[in-house]
C-alpha cells in the first residue's frame, strides 16, 4: 500500500498531522476530537445524509459534512461552536419526530444511536410536533423484521447489504417523507430471492428498524463489523 | 392551422413564393396561436382556421396586412433581447437547413477551422458568460476546469430537466431551436476534449423529445455529430437520457447518477463534477441555456456579448413570466432590467385591473418580494441580496387576492413532497414546518411559532446538502421578511386579508 503524503490542519485549534485523503471526521477521531454520527459507519463509503457531523471552516460560510470531506492543509475547522451544538440538536429532534420513536416500548431502547445522541447532546423534549407515522412493518422474514417507523434512513442496511454481503437487496423507494427502505423490487422480506439472511442489516442499524426476532439486541447489535470486515479484506 | 394555410396558400396559387411553416414557440401565450410573416416580422395574434384565407388573400397575395388581427403589443417586444430565442418562431425546428440559412453550425465551423480548444475556452471567459440553470457559475471557468482535468475520458451533459412548476424556457429552446442547443455543446466538446454528450430531459416534453431526436438524427446524416466532423478529426456523439419527473434529478450531482441509470439523489461535493462526474470521469454540466450562448459568442466575439446586459453581468436571461398579469409568455431580457418593466412594461401590469402584491423570483424556492422591491436589477447577486434566486428564471405575479402565508405554505410543500428524501433538514425539517403553516393557516397559530419559522428555515438552509433544502426556505424567509404583518393577522387577528386561509379550510370540513 501507498502512504499518501502527510498533511497538517487544526481541528478545534489542535495541530493535526494526517495522511492526504483522510476525512475530518476520521482525523478528529484518530485525535481524539469525537464529532457526532449518525449515517457514518467505517467501513462503508459515507452517505453525508444525516447531517449531525457537519462542522465549519475557517473561511467559508458553508457548513461541511465532516464524514465525506477530506481534510486539506492549513485547514482550520471547529467542531463544536454554539450554533453547531444547536444545529445538531435540531437534527435529533427533526429525527425523532418525523416517525415513531418511543424509546421506553422499543427493541433497541439503551442500545440505540439516536437516543444516545439525544442524551449527549442535552435533548431531553422534542419541541416539534410529532407525528406517529402508519409506515409498514414487514416481518415476513423468518427472523428479520424491519419496522420502518423507526427508520431514520441512514442507509447504513443498503450499504452494507451492497458493499460488504455484495448482494443489493435493500434499497429506497419513493422520495420526500415517503421514502422507505424496501427489499428487492419491493418485495416482502420473505418473499425476497436475493436476501441471504446474513444479519448483517440488523446489526449495523443504528436505531431499532431492522432486528432479530427473539434475539436479545445486545447479541445483535455489532456496529463494528463492517469495519473488520473491510479490514481484513484490505489485508491481503 | 397548419393545413388551413396550405389550403389557402394552394387555393391563391402562390406556392412558389410562399412557403408555409411549423416553427416553435414565440413565446406569448396569452395570444396564441400565432402566426409570423416573413420579411416584415408580421406577427398575427388568436388566429383561427378562418383567418387563414383573409391572411394569405390580403397580406401575402395583395400585400396589405391584415391589421384587425396584427399582434398590437409593442411593449412585450420592445424591452426585450432575443440572443437565445432569436429563432424560436422563425424557423422551422425539424429542417436543420433552416438553422444554417440562419448561420446556424458556423460558429462550430470556425471554431474547427480558425481556433484552438483553448481558444474557445478564452472566448467564453471573456464574454463573461454565467451558468442560466440558476447558480450562476462562470462557463468560462467551468469548461477550463473540465479542460485542465487529466483524467479521460470527458463527457458533457446538458440539463434540460427544468422540473420547476410554470416554468418552460428551456423546454421552448428544445422544441424551437434544437439545433442552437447541439451545436453549443459541439462546440463546449470540441473546447474540453470531450467526445460525448449527453442531453438529459425530462419526459414530460414529448415533443421536445421528439423535435431532439430528429435534430440529432439530422445533424449525423450532415456529419456534424459522430467521427470526422466537418472533415476534421473532431469526434463527438450525441444521446438522450430521460428523467422521471423528479425535480431533484436536475441538481448536478443528482442527474449524473440518474444518467448513470442509478436513483436521483444528490451527493456532497467535493469532488466536483468537473474532476468526478459520470463514471467518475470530468464532466461539464451545463444548463441548455448557458450552452445556446456559446455558438452566438464564438461568432460573434467576446465584446459583443459584452455588450448585453450588466458589465459583471453580461448577456441575456429567459424567464418564465406567469400569474395575475395581462402578458405571460416567456421573455428574454437583458441582465440588469428591473422587474417594474418586466411586470408592468412587458408583462402588461396586473391582469383583471386588479392591485400588484408581490412577485416571486426564481421558482418555487425563490423570493416573494413586495412592491418597493420591483426597482430591483435582474442578476444574480442583486436577486440574492433581497432573498431571491434567478433559479431557472421563473417569475410569478400575485395580485391583492393571494395570501403570503398562503403562498409560502404553497411552495414549500413543493419541495417536500420534492425532497429527495437523503438528509435531514431538508427531508424532516421541511415537513416540521408545513406542520407550523397548518396551524397558522388554520388559526391555530401562536406567536413563537414564528421563531420556530425562522430558527428552522435557518437551519435547513444552512444544513441541507444540496441546493433544494438550501434554498427550499426562501420563500418562507422573504415573506417573514418583507409580510410579517400578514403572519401575525393570521396568529392574533385569526384572520386573512385575502380570504384564502381559514375559508379553504371551513369548505373541506
Ligand atoms: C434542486 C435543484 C434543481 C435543479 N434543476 C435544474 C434544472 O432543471 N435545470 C438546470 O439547468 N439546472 C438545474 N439545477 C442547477 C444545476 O445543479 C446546475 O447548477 C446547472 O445545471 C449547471 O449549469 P449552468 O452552470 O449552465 O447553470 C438545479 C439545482 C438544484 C439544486
Ligand atoms: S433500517 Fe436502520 S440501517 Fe436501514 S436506513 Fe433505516 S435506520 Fe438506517
Ligand atoms: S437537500 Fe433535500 S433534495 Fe437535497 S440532498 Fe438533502 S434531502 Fe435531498
Ligand atoms: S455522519 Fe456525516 S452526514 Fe451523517
Amino acid at each position: 500500500m501507498t502512504l499518501n503524503p502527510m498533511i497538517t490542519l487544526k481541528i478545534d485549534g489542535v495541530q493535526i498531522s494526517v495522511p492526504e485523503g483522510t476525512t475530518i471526521l476520521k482525523a478528529a477521531k484518530d485525535n481524539g476530537i469525537l464529532i457526532p454520527t449518525l449515517c457514518d459507519l467505517e467501513g462503508l463509503t459515507p452517505y453525508g445524509g444525516c447531517r449531525l457531523c457537519l462542522v465549519e471552516v475557517t473561511g467559508s460560510p458553508k457548513l461541511f459534512p465532516a464524514c465525506i470531506t477530506p481534510a486539506s492543509p492549513g485547514m482550520e475547522v471547529t467542531t463544536n461552536s454554539d450554533r453547531l451544538k444547536d444545529y445538531r440538536r435540531t437534527a435529533v429532534q427533526m429525527l425523532m419526530a418525523e416517525r415513531v420513536h418511543i424509546c421506553a416500548v422499543c427493541v433497541a431502547n439503551d442500545h440505540c444511536e439516536l437516543q444516545a445522541l439525544a442524551n449527549q447532546l442535552g435533548v431531553d423534549h422534542v419541541a416539534l410536533e410529532r407525528n406517529f407515522t402508519r409506515e409498514q412493518i414487514d416481518s415476513s422474514h423468518d427472523f428479520l423484521v424491519i419496522d420502518r417507523n423507526r427508520c431514520i434512513l441512514c442507509t447504513r442496511c443498503i450499504r452494507i447489504c451492497d458493499q460488504i454481503e455484495g448482494v443489493h437487496t435493500l434499497d429506497l423507494k419513493l422520495r420526500s417523507k415517503n421514502t422507505e427502505v424496501i427489499m428487492d423490487l419491493d418485495e416482502s422480506w420473505g418473499n425476497s430471492c436475493s436476501c441471504t439472511s446474513c444479519r448483517k442489516c440488523a446489526k449495523v442499524c443504528p436505531v431499532g428498524a431492522i432486528y432479530i426476532e427473539g434475539e436479545p439486541i445486545t447479541q445483535t447489535k455489532n456496529r463494528d463489523v463492517a469495519e473488520f470486515i473491510t479490514a481484513r479484506r484490505n489485508r491481503k | 392551422m397548419l393545413k388551413a394555410f396550405e389550403d389557402a396558400v394552394k387555393e391563391f396559387g402562390v406556392e412558389n413564393i410562399c412557403k408555409v411553416a411549423r416553427t416553435g414557440c414565440i413565446g406569448t401565450c396569452s395570444v396564441g396561436p400565432a402566426v409570423l410573416v416573413d420579411p416584415g416580422d408580421y406577427l398575427y395574434q388568436c388566429v383561427t382556421l378562418e383567418n387563414a384565407r383573409e391572411i394569405v388573400q390580403k397580406h401575402i397575395v395583395l400585400g396589405e396586412p391584415v391589421k384587425r388581427i396584427l399582434y398590437n403589443n409593442e411593449g412585450y417586444f420592445q424591452k426585450q433581447q432575443r440572443l437565445v430565442l432569436r429563432n424560436a418562431g422563425k424557423i422551422d425546428p425539424t429542417r436543420i437547413q433552416d438553422y444554417i440559412s440562419v448561420g446556424g453550425y458556423f460558429a462550430l465551423a470556425k471554431c474547427l477551422a480558425t481556433m484552438t480548444p483553448q481558444g474557445v475556452v478564452d472566448e467564453i471567459t471573456n464574454s463573461g458568460l454565467r451558468g442560466r440553470g440558476g447558480a450562476g457559475f462562470p462557463v468560462g471557468q467551468k469548461w477550463s476546469l473540465v479542460a485542465r482535468a487529466h483524467n479521460t475520458p470527458k463527457y458533457i451533459v446538458a440539463n434540460l430537466d427544468e422540473g420547476d412548476p410554470g416554468v418552460f424556457a428551456n423546454r421552448t429552446l428544445a422544441e424551437a431551436d434544437p439545433h442552437a442547443i447541439i451545436e453549443g455543446m459541439l462546440i463546449a466538446g470540441y473546447a474540453i476534449g470531450a467526445q460525448k454528450g449527453y442531453i438529459y430531459i425530462r419526459s414530460e416534453y414529448p415533443l421536445a423529445i421528439q423535435t431532439l431526436q430528429k435534430a440529432i438524427a439530422q445533424a449525423k446524416d450532415m456529419n456534424l455529430l459522430g467521427d470526422n466532423i466537418l472533415e476534421t478529426q473532431h469526434k463527438f456523439d450525441l444521446e438522450l437520457r430521460f428523467g422521471a419527473g423528479a425535480f431533484v434529478a436536475g441538481e448536478e450531482t443528482a442527474i449524473l447518477v440518474s444518467v448513470e441509470g442509478r436513483r436521483a439523489q444528490p451527493r456532497p461535493r467535493p469532488p466536483y463534477p468537473a474532476n468526478q462526474g459520470l463514471w467518475t470521469k470530468p464532466t461539464l454540466i451545463q444548463n441548455v441555456e448557458s450552452l445556446a450562448n456559446a455558438p452566438l459568442i464564438v461568432l460573434n466575439g467576446w465584446a459583443w456579448f459584452k455588450s448585453f446586459g450588466l458589465p459583471n453581468c453580461t448577456g441575456t436571461k429567459c424567464f418564465s413570466l406567469t400569474g395575475e398579469i395581462n402578458n405571460p409568455g416567456l421573455i428574454e431580457v437583458p441582465m440588469g432590467i428591473t422587474l417594474r418593466e418586466i411586470v408592468y412594461d412587458i408583462g402588461g401590469g396586473i391582469s383583471n385591473g386588479k392591485k400588484f402584491k408581490s412577485v416571486l423570483v426564481g421558482g418555487p424556492s425563490g423570493g416573494c418580494l413586495p412592491e418597493p422591491l420591483l426597482e430591483a436589477p435582474i442578476d444574480y447577486d442583486s436577486l440574492k441580496k433581497v432573498g431571491a434566486i434567478m433559479g431557472s428564471g421563473g417569475i410569478v405575479v400575485l395580485n391583492e387576492n393571494s395570501c403570503m402565508v398562503d403562498t409560502a405554505r404553497y411552495f414549500t410543500d413543493f419541495c417536500i413532497e420534492e425532497s429527495c428524501g437523503k438528509c435531514t433538514p431538508c427531508r424532516a425539517g421541511l415537513a416540521r414546518v408545513k406542520e407550523i403553516f397548518d396551524r397558522i393557516t388554520t388559526g391555530e397559530g401562536e406567536l413563537n411559532d414564528i421563531d420556530i419559522l425562522e430558527k428552522a428555515s435557518e437551519y435547513i438552509s444552512n444544513a441541507s446538502l444540496c441546493g433544494l433544502g438550501q434554498t427550499a426556505p426562501n420563500p418562507i424567509l422573504t415573506t417573514l421578511r418583507y409580510f410579517r404583518e400578514e403572519y401575525l393577522e393570521h396568529i392574533v387577528d385569526k384572520k386573512c386579508r385575502a380570504g384564502v386561509c381559514f375559508k379553504n379550510e371551513k369548505a373541506e370540513e
